[in-house]
């Protein structure tokens, strides 16, 4: 390995594997996130994308494997689990429930109750409080124009309900932000809010992994871009050396990258 | 911070873009209870009209306040289980054994409080009836506890799983408690505590009355003020995206089987009070009723979606519907017509509701 660097990874994955039944979602994958990087994930569909990244954000349980923050062997049982490490994630299928209210989504899982007798022995719960601050995180982030806070996420349309779930993970997050295909159902001027907010996040320090089949949008966020093939990774690269069609023909099979070739140290 | 939202012209325009018809979905959308208040005014203004106007049947005893405490009190124990049955359904199950939890109780409570060595259950010889109560309400809790552990466990659908506990709880009551009727005049004061009553205005209330009415109140507050509350909706709506969200779906739906069996064991002790006595026959027909007011109260047999007002609306419509009819002078037949009509209008209403879009 062309070691240039000595940071450690923030997010790391060892021999991960998780099979269906008998359909192989991951196969002795390998991962690395290093702190303050946009890491882009690419690959065909059933690459194994979503396994992984359901793998390190508590959503599936690995087979077998290894899994690292900041370092730290951890073994999630749970999204929550993850999300006490500092790790949040826009999973491909938007995870909010319709019939809640865009504030209640957004606390959906951490409500926060109210202070003294009535939160301790009621448990009521602080909807001002969190009614104030998603209006609040919902406006800096600008992805968003709501009407209200307290509309129905049903009545929000595709790309409304995938800009709730990136709030959410955006305003929670504080180390890693996971993001599956963030920008499929949103039209061109959302799609650049995201991926201006993607850089927001990695200036504000955080580390993000953007999960997307859109290569000039990879091509323009990413630091450094992991390619997987079959349940494993095939190769990590960077925007800088590599074209997209080096890209596309890793992700097919019709190129391979020597281990001394790739990019596998931060470049940040 | 500015809070309130600044009207644009996109705003205005989906406004007023809305039709009518768009617009009453949108409204019985975010209110889910309006619809029944809607059918429940309907009933009495019709009532009123055929009795007063019309001088149909004896409806014109239709509002004498001894027809209005019967009313009230026919609403107890329908009204009570249908708090369980609406936890239960909020979370796309169904609970079908509470028929079965509650008769199963109330002979416990009542076998407990009364016998002494005539009865296979000797060991507290009759001795406290307070303690019958509490071990009653603890047995049906235990019940629902071992509907939530089959449905979670197993992954088994809450209508099978209820289903055969409908039968073990029937098969049990007959088996330990025999087929006998224990009249009211053997019990202590204490087992018919809730059909204590008082006048206000002439109309009679009974303690199981203003007890159920605190559950709803407590209730309502649990559904909509709390985290739980929150999860419960949630886990209803969507059980994937609820366990994404780091909400415990399977400890969330335990815990309303077990809440549900709680409150199953207190509409025991009240069914008690309102009958004088405790029978394994006692409202057979319950399970389907208190079904039918939760769905006539507009919360949907597909989870996440209703309210506790809605229900005890529903419990309202049967029950006037039930005193309308038959102070009309009508077969008991019509009234099962019309509740069978507007279960089938109240299930095609949500169909309808849940298509709203923004
Ligand atoms: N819950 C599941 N049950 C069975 N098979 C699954 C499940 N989840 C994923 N798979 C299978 O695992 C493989 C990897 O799926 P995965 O969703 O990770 O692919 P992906 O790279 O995210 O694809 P896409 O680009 O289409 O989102 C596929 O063959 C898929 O069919
Ligand atoms: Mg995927």
């Amino acid at each position: 390995m062309t070691a240039t660097s000595t940071a450690d990874p923030i997010v790391q994955a060892k021999d991960l594997n998780k099979s269906f039944g008998p359909v192989v979602g991951l196969n002795n994958c390998q991962f690395e996130l290093f702190p303050g990087e946009v890491l882009a994930v690419v690959g065909d569909n059933g690459a194994g994308k979503s396994t992984l990244i359901k793998c390190l954000s508590g959503a599936l349980i690995p087979d077998s494997g290894e899994m690292y923050i900041n370092g730290e062997q951890v073994s999630f049982k749970s999204t929550h689990d993850a999300r006490s490490k500092g790790v949040e994630t826009v999973y491909q299928t938007l995870a909010v429930a319709p019939v809640l209210d865009i504030s209640e989504n957004l606390y959906l899982g951490r409500e926060v109750r109210k202070k003294g007798i009535l939160g301790k022995v009621f448990r009521s719960l602080d909807k001002k409080h969190m009614r104030e601050t998603s209006t609040k995180s919902l406006g800096e982030l600008g992805v968003l124009t709501v009407q209200n806070i307290t509309q129905s996420v049903e009545t929000l349309s595709g790309g409304q309900r995938q800009a709730v779930a990136v709030a959410r993970a955006a305003t929670f997050g504080s180390q890693v932000v996971i993001l599956d295909e963030p920008t499929a159902a949103l039209g061109v001027n959302e799609s650049a809010r995201v991926l201006k907010l993607i850089k927001e996040l990695r200036d504000k320090g955080m580390s993000v992994i953007l999960i997307s089949h859109n290569m000039p949008q990879v091509f323009d966020v990413a630091d450094r871009i992991h390619v997987q093939r079959l349940g494993r990774r095939a190769a990590v690269v960077t925007p800088e050396t590599r074209t997209m069609n080096d890209v596309v023909a890793i992700m097919t099979g019709a190129l391979t990258i020597p281990e001394e070739d790739q990019q596998l140290t931060p470049v940040r | 911070m500015s809070q309130s939202a600044p009207t644009t012209a996109a705003e205005e325009f989906a406004e007023h873009g809305k039709s009518p018809v768009q617009k009453v979905q949108a409204t019985l959308h975010k209110y889910p209870w309006v619809s029944p208040f809607v059918v429940l005014a309907l009933l009495i203004i019709i009532f009123s009209v055929l009795g007063f106007v019309f001088d149909v049947g004896a409806l014109e005893n239709f509002f004498k306040p001894g027809t209005i405490s019967l009313m009230l009190q026919q609403t107890v124990i329908i009204g009570t289980l249908a708090i369980a049955q609406t936890i239960v359904i909020l979370t796309a199950g169904i609970d079908l054994s509470i028929g079965a939890i509650m008769v199963f109780a109330q002979m416990m409570m009542a076998n407990l409080a009364v016998y002494t060595t005539a009865s296979n259950v000797t060991f507290m010889a009759g001795q406290n009836p307070v303690l019958a109560v509490i071990l009653g309400i603890v047995v049906a809790t235990l019940a629902g506890a071992l509907n939530g552990f089959l449905v979670v466990r197993f992954n088994l659908p809450p209508f099978i799983v209820t289903l055969g506990t409908l039968s073990i709880f029937t098969a049990l009551t007959l088996i330990i408690f025999k087929a006998r009727t224990i009249q009211g005049k053997e019990m202590p004061e204490f087992m018919l505590l809730m059909n204590k009553d008082f006048q206000i205005a002439g109309i009679g209330f009974t303690v199981g009355l203003l007890v159920m009415i605190a559950l709803y109140i407590i209730f309502a507050y649990i559904l909509r003020g709390t985290a739980w509350g929150t999860h419960v909706y949630a886990v209803g709506d969507d059980p994937v995206a609820s366990e994404l969200s780091g909400i415990n779906v399977k400890r969330v739906l335990f815990s309303v089987y077990v809440v549900a069996g709680f409150v199953i064991g207190i509409a025991a002790w009240i069914t008690i009070g309102r009958t004088g006595s405790a029978s394994p026959n006692v409202a057979p027909e319950i399970n389907l009723e208190t079904i039918t007011a939760v769905v006539i109260g507009g919360t949907s047999l597909f989870g996440g979606r209703g309210r506790l007002l809605g229900t005890l609306i529903g419990t309202l419509i049967i029950v006037v519907l039930d005193f309308g009819l038959s102070l009309a002078g009508l077969d008991q037949a019509y009234r099962v017509l019309a509740i069978g009509i507007l279960v089938i209008v109240a299930v095609a209403v949500d169909q309808w509701i849940r298509k709203v879009k923004a």
